[in-house]
């Protein structure tokens, strides 16, 4: 059984299991490969899906690990976005304008995060959505800077040489950044900088008690979580090659915390995974529309109304997400054929209360 | 003379868009108070009463006052089942679990209602469209503006004296200040938080209802709610007269700034207010600060 653990350092490890880097590596060489074999079509949709990773993988530590929500995060995508895109545009390489994109981002999520350092909750969310629609309307309005309504065109780089353009180039980009950005994850996740986290998440009280500096990390949680936001902004920026602000509104923002919540609250594979399923929807949604019956299929707010049906039974019936439903797959697999249904029943909860009276 | 009759009609419309933004955001307070979630559906459920009410008048054909009381009937109705079949499911999550189911809920919803009655702006008559009440002194004000004002402060002498003399209403008060002791002494706590979303879904027909005379109803008019936010957190979260007081500030301010500001500053106006009020005074208005004790 390999889910005994027999020391603390096993926690610790970048790997927790021998098998891991095998099949992590396998899933790398295939996905090194796919590009040659498979179409320019899915090469695109998959490279969507890496980017939407990163961007969820962003999200993650902020919202899945500090316990932190953000409704405003798509403006930090935008952010990233256009510093890129700018930076390049006044002939800046493209290896400094990418991590200045993301470094631009953080900046402006600790520019939002000192001033919500008090808040929590719902009023943290109320925040970012008012920050979020502000930085959109800043962008239509500053015309001299983001060409407003008229959108940027996002310039083509080089990169030793390497024109970055088409689906192909910004597959291997956005798939170096995901790698670069999960293993960065992972190892302040295991570092005391993570596990500082994750106690603000689970209790500030406590953490405060235990000489963690709650502002102090939450705002270090905060510039991460938009830094990498923006790196993968700058990344949507090559996907879509000409940017709008009225792109990065709140329904991108809602899309990206869909992601954080289907795919499975404080996990990374859940922001992979989750990533994976809300950039998908929309092209399953086309590949059956026309055999659906009613003409349902034409309904014009059918993918945000989908969207919010699966977020709402997500929500009601799998608080876990898709990596939950994972787990439970593997146990029920390792268990066979003495699986108990009693392992996974939910405990019965109660509301729990935030006031202090 | 000019600039006090302009300063005053604006301050008028302000107060009676100010009065929508109230009442809904009376709807999140009540549910707030009650049940510690936040309902980020409920501009959607206002748009869900506007289209009730033009069912009942329009399509329907009955009186504008009949069709006002099955419109918030109907909404009201709507609200008790959404709670006693999504909600009530999901206490015991974090708090921005419900956050994001009621977002959820909200795409639905305004997918369902495009489905139904289509995704072009409509509107209906109402006794008060384009009637006017002359005030005397130059001050000229559309009938339908005042009968929001009026209509806010008739529905909040109801709700005063229903929280404060009935007993249905003390009840509620009480569970939603202590739900256990209320358990402990027999009110049924889960019928008095849907009875609860009920209300909170009826006021906001009554503010889309008012609203009709001054807008056109459409699918996405449930983004008011982002205003009604703002209004809810000026008034400190939690307190009744503050969303309405904090509705009528974010209106009145935000008809000034379109006024005197140059333009698109109106969009901005309610979220800058709302950061503003967040950054500097957290509590609100009428909010108290309480720190927890460990």
């Amino acid at each position: 059984m390999s889910q005994l653990k027999t020391s603390y350092t096993q926690d610790l490890r970048l790997a927790r299991r021998r098998g891991d880097i095998g099949w992590y590596g396998l899933l790398l060489a295939v996905l090194l490969v796919l590009p040659q074999v498979a179409g320019e079509f899915y090469v695109g949709e998959i490279a969507f899906v890496f980017i939407y990773s990163i961007a969820g993988v962003g999200l993650m530590l902020l919202t899945g690990y500090t316990g932190l929500v953000s409704l405003g995060h798509a403006a930090f995508l935008g952010i990233g976005a256009y510093a890129n895109a700018i930076l390049l545009a006044k002939g800046v390489p493209f290896l400094l304008s990418l991590p200045l994109a993301g470094l631009i981002s953080a900046f402006a999520g600790v520019v939002i995060g000192i001033p919500t350092l008090r808040m929590s909750g719902l009023y943290l969310a109320i925040a970012t959505l008012a920050f979020g629609s502000i930085v959109i309307l800043v962008g239509e309005k500053w015309h001299s800077l983001t060409g407003g309504f008229d959108g940027f065109p996002v310039p083509s780089p080089r990169v030793f040489g390497l024109l970055i353009e088409g689906p192909t180039a910004v597959y291997y980009l956005a798939l170096a950044v995901l790698v670069l950005v999960l293993l960065l994850a992972m190892n302040i996740l295991r570092a005391p900088l993570g596990r500082a986290l994750v106690a603000i998440r689970d209790s500030e009280i406590s953490a405060q008690s235990m000489g963690i500096n709650l502002a102090f990390y939450k705002t270090v949680a905060f510039a991460l979580s938009a830094g990498i936001t923006g790196l993968a902004g700058a990344l949507f920026g090559h996907y879509v090659r000409h940017l709008a602000p009225d792109s990065f509104g709140v329904l991108l923002s809602i899309q990206l915390v869909t992601i954080v919540f289907i795919g499975g609250l404080g996990s990374l594979h859940g922001a992979v995974f989750g990533a994976a399923f809300v950039a998908m929807l929309p092209q399953a949604i086309a590949l059956v529309r026309d055999d659906l019956p009613f003409g349902i299929g034409r309904m014009p707010g059918l993918e945000p109304s989908l969207f919010g049906l699966i977020l709402v039974l997500v929500i009601m019936f799998e608080p876990h997400g898709i990596y939950g439903r994972w787990l439970k797959l593997k146990r029920w697999f390792i268990a066979f054929p003495m699986h108990k249904r009693a392992a996974f029943r939910r405990q019965k909860s109660y509301a729990k209360s935030e006031r202090l009276r | 003379m000019d600039d006090v009759v302009r300063l005053l009609q604006l301050a008028i419309n302000g107060t009676a868009a100010g009065c929508i933004y109230g009442l809904v955001a009376l709807g999140f307070v009540l549910i707030y108070k009650a049940t510690e979630m936040v309902n980020f559906a409920q501009g959607e459920l206002m748009m869900l009463g506007a289209f009730f009410a033009y069912t009942f008048v329009s399509i329907l054909g009955m009186n504008y006052w009949v069709g006002f009381a099955l419109a918030i009937a109907a909404t009201a109705a709507f609200g008790y089942v959404l709670d006693a079949v999504v909600l009530r499911r999901v206490i015991g999550q974090p708090q921005f679990a419900v956050v994001m189911l009621t977002l959820g809920l909200a795409f639905i919803f305004r997918a369902v209602a495009g489905g139904i009655w289509g995704y072009d702006a409509i509107g209906f008559t109402t006794p008060f469209t384009n009637k006017i009440a002359n005030l005397g002194g130059g001050v000229v004000l559309g009938q339908d503006n005042v009968s929001i004002i009026i209509g806010t402060v008739i529905l909040c002498a109801v709700l005063y004296v229903f929280f404060s003399r009935t007993r249905l209403g003390i009840a509620m008060q009480a569970s939603s200040q202590n739900q256990l002791a209320a358990y402990y002494m027999g009110i049924p706590v889960r019928t008095v938080f849907s009875l609860i979303w009920a209300i909170s879904a009826g006021v906001a027909a009554v503010a889309a209802v008012l609203l009709v005379p001054v807008s056109q109803i459409d699918v996405n008019m449930g983004l008011i709610g982002i205003k009604a936010f703002a209004a809810a957190v000026l008034g400190g979260f939690g307190s009744i007269p503050g969303a309405l007081v904090g509705g009528v500030i974010i209106g009145i301010v935000e008809q000034l700034a379109g006024y005197y500001l140059p333009a698109g500053s109106m969009e901005l106006t309610s979220n800058i207010v709302l950061l503003g009020v967040l950054i500097l005074r957290p509590q609100g208005l009428f909010g108290q600060v309480i720190r927890k004790r460990v």
